[in-house]
């Protein structure tokens, strides 16, 4: 199933989430099975069906890490996460130097140095995201490659920027 | 010379006749039923002019009561008479002994997973004591409209799983209602003070009934209601306050000790009576005579009321204050607070959650009925008499759904939260070689052991192609309908062959069941059987036809061709022939027959219509 496609959407990892909020609407209202509540059954199983494929390519297409996923997948690229492991020791490195800083912070509830690190990593999520899209755009057999380990990457940046968006919920619940 | 327009009760003045729909409330304490009449919603009232029909069933060898008669039963003949049934909806026995250890009935001793209660009437299950309590409804709309009803919409509280949503919808249609949609009580209420159109924001639903206490956090984002979190306390009602009105009064006036049964019962209704006074006035008389003809009286102010019930109000805000912690917001998120339920008329009530959020709360709508005029509202819609109504209400999966994995342990599928309908397949292996069949367990809830989620149902996946093990593919496909009901289709990829899912519900009935007990239902009321399977097979052929023709008159030119034309035409003869004999087995298989040849166009028209609406439009326009 291309979700591109289902939402007459060019198959682009730049997208406007103002406009595909718009078309979900509108797919919305021609598909809910409220719109069918009184239909035959052969309109209600189709209606049913394609609004779960509308539900499904929603939350796939607004998240930006699902939605490259979902382009490697249409480029026929399998991503198996669990299997690749990590083969850059440099980003590895510096996973663990910031999981320690995380720690100490923790520690040491220095809200200051929260707010440092919270600006390191949000500058590393967005080059790296910007570095994904560049791959995604050049489409070639090793760029796609090279988009799959971005978004392994990702993923770990993703999970440390949560982590440390509690902690700063936390810091500002003790005020 | 101009003629008055006169229209019979349930027939419409207007050329596109109005149908018929009712929103129904079915309550732990009571229940209601509610329709949309000149654009104005409201319950409708029985015979007596009572709005609330007390959710009580009796049973008795000559005949099933429901209601006011059935509760006067309750202190006479305890063992027959079924009070607050919808906490034994969708239960296991064992599940059930646990949570009420002290229910008066009897319950079978089989090995069914089905709860069966012992009455004169025979042995009844909870779904069919629902089923009785919504048939007097319907009977009551139907008398009230003249006319049968099209559809019905009901509400379940938000945090129901699928077990218990799904024996709801086995009592509907025991009830010999048609289900337009089940709706969340919550969500009820918001559309009932118009919420839903425009606004966005968070909503806090204070739900404090006789013998329950519901807060539901529900987010609404574009047309969108997301239930954030849930939370209550099953055993925190109004009946609450009366107990501690009832022994404010026997402390206060040194009442002997050893009350009798029928003092206590006349007691409890004073106290009662001063809570409701309360609402209205600063103080209230009380006067109760004991049997030997002593009268007691004494003067109660809304001041001592408050401290009365300080404690009981307090325990529930601390609710909402988990509640609120649970959906990670904090109080001053909230836009708007709705109060549903007659116990929310106490002052107190309404003062100290007032303050609590920072808000006044809604309270123009009677709270009683609030839910069951949300729900008409929805019910008119959907049945389609305001085609000019774009409200459109998308909900959300309320309990994660899972599977069991190794070691007793739930790997989630389906996350709550999730925008429903929804369809998400995984893939299972054979692990054996040859390996024809495997069990797939599924459960629902957010913990991560087996034990502690709701078991759903154990799949039974066979006549899967021998091959070596980890060779065959079993793609396992899980679908929530809009109503938050799962089912579940199984294929083998390599082979595309269809493996069979003998599905075993937990304590949920089979299609079989359920059909046996409408047919049994229907001879208890000494109906004509027959009759009314062939008439209800006649009206929905009637209904297939009309939605299909005018689906071929818009659309038949351009997207069939003439072959493809003349079979769904011909399909929609025969089945009209046979309409319009008396089998109404022979009537569902063509109607079968018409819907399996009518699916690609259905499919077609779909997809054109989504192409229409998406194609060559900007932003803007959208």
């Amino acid at each position: 199933m291309n979700y591109f496609e289902l939402y007459d959407l060019a198959p682009e990892f730049e997208l406007d989430l103002a406009d595909l909020s718009a078309r979900y609407q509108r797919l919305q209202q021609l598909t809910h099975p409220d719109k069918f509540a009184t239909a035959s059954d052969a309109q209600k199983r189709v209606a049913m069906q394609k609004n779960a494929q509308i539900n499904d390519a929603f939350q796939v297409l607004k998240s930006p890490l699902m939605r490259a996923e979902h382009m490697l997948t249409l480029r026929g690229i399998e991503l198996r996460h669990d299997q690749t492991t990590m083969q850059d020791g440099g980003f590895l490195m510096q996973q663990m130097e910031w999981r320690e800083q995380l720690d100490d912070i923790r520690a040491s509830r220095d809200s200051h140095a929260l707010e440092l690190l919270q600006d390191e990593v949000t500058a590393e999520l967005k080059r790296r995201h910007q570095l994904l899209a560049e791959f995604l755009h050049d489409n070639t057999q090793d760029s796609n490659l090279r988009a799959g380990a971005e978004i392994a990457k990702l993923k770990f940046l993703v999970k440390l920027n949560t982590q440390l968006d509690d902690l700063y919920d936390q810091f500002s619940e003790d005020l | 010379m101009a003629f008055l327009q006169i229209a019979e009760p349930g027939q419409s003045a207007v050329p596109h006749q109005r149908k018929l729909a009712v929103g129904i409330d079915l309550g732990t304490t009571n229940s209601l039923v509610a329709t949309v009449r000149s654009g104005q919603a409201d319950t409708l009232a029985d015979a007596k002019g009572f709005h609330l029909l007390p959710s009580v069933v009796h049973y008795s060898d000559e005949r099933v009561e429901v209601g006011r008669l059935a509760r006067e039963k309750a202190s006479m003949d305890p063992a027959n008479t079924i009070s607050s049934v919808k906490r034994l909806m969708g239960r296991s026995v064992p599940d059930i002994k646990s949570r009420y250890p002290d229910l008066p009935y009897r319950f079978c001793t089989s090995s069914e997973t089905m709860p069966g209660i012992i009455t004169p009437a025979g042995k009844v299950n909870p779904i069919q004591v629902s089923a009785e309590i919504l048939k007097a409804l319907k009977l009551r709309a139907e008398m009230t409209l003249g006319d049968e009803l099209t559809g019905v919409v009901v509400t379940v509280p938000a945090y129901f799983d699928d077990a218990q949503r799904q024996a709801t919808k086995d009592a509907i249609r025991i009830a010999g209602l048609k289900l337009l949609r089940l709706l969340n009580e919550p969500t009820a209420a918001a559309i009932a003070y118009g919420l839903d159109s425009g606004e966005e924001g968070i909503i806090a639903v204070y739900d404090l009934g006789g013998g329950t206490f519901d807060i539901s956090v529900l987010r609404l984002s574009k047309g969108v209601f997301e239930v954030m979190a849930t939370g209550g306390d099953t055993a925190l009602g109004g009946d609450d306050f009366d107990q501690r009105i009832a022994n404010w009064f026997i402390s206060e006036q040194n009442l002997p000790t050893g009350l009798s049964a029928s003092e206590r019962r006349r007691l409890l209704d004073v106290a009662k009576a001063a809570k409701e006074a309360l609402s209205s006035q600063t103080e209230t008389n009380l006067q109760l005579t004991l049997d030997d003809g002593t009268t007691y009286s004494g003067e109660l102010t809304a001041l001592q009321f408050n401290d009365l019930i300080g404690d009981l109000i307090k325990q529930t805000l601390k609710t909402c204050r988990r509640a609120l912690k649970d959906a990670g917001i904090d109080k001053e998120d909230i836009s708007n607070v709705i109060m549903v339920g007659g116990s929310t008329r106490t002052l107190a009530v309404r003062e100290q959650v007032g303050t609590f959020f920072a808000k006044t709360p809604l309270t123009s709508i009677d709270p009683d009925k609030v839910v069951a005029i949300g729900a008409a509202l929805q019910a008119d819609i959907l049945v389609g008499n305001k085609p000019e109504s774009d409200m459109l209400l998308l909900d959300v999966l309320p309990l994660s759904l899972g599977l069991e994995t190794m070691g007793g342990l739930v790997e989630k599928i389906i996350p709550r939260n999730t925008t429903i309908p929804v369809a998400r397949a995984q893939e299972f292996t054979t692990f054996k070689d040859g390996q024809t069949a495997m069990m797939v367990h599924v459960l629902q809830g957010e913990r991560e052991l087996v034990q502690d989620c709701r078991s759903l149902a154990r799949f039974n996946l066979t006549d899967i192609p021998p091959m070596v093990a980890g060779a065959a593919h079993i793609r396992v496909t899980f679908q929530v309908d809009a109503d938050g009901l799962l089912s579940v289709t199984a294929m083998e990829k390599s082979t595309g062959v269809q493996a069979s899912i003998e599905v075993k519900p937990a304590y949920g009935l089979s299609d079989d069941e359920v059909t046996r007990m409408l047919q049994s239902s229907i001879q208890h009321a000494k109906d004509d059987m027959h009759a009314r399977m062939l008439r209800e097979q006649q009206v929905e052929a009637d209904r297939v036809r009309e939605s299909l023709q005018a689906a071929l008159n818009a659309d038949g030119d351009a997207l069939l061709d003439s072959d493809e034309r003349l079979a769904i035409e011909a399909a929609i003869d025969a089945m009209m022939q046979t309409a319009a004999g008396d089998d109404p087995g022979a009537i569902e298989k063509a109607i079968e027959q018409v819907d399996a040849i009518s699916q690609a166009f259905a499919q077609r028209r779909m997809d054109r219509s989504i192409r229409q609406a998406l194609a060559g439009h900007t932003v803007d326009e959208l």
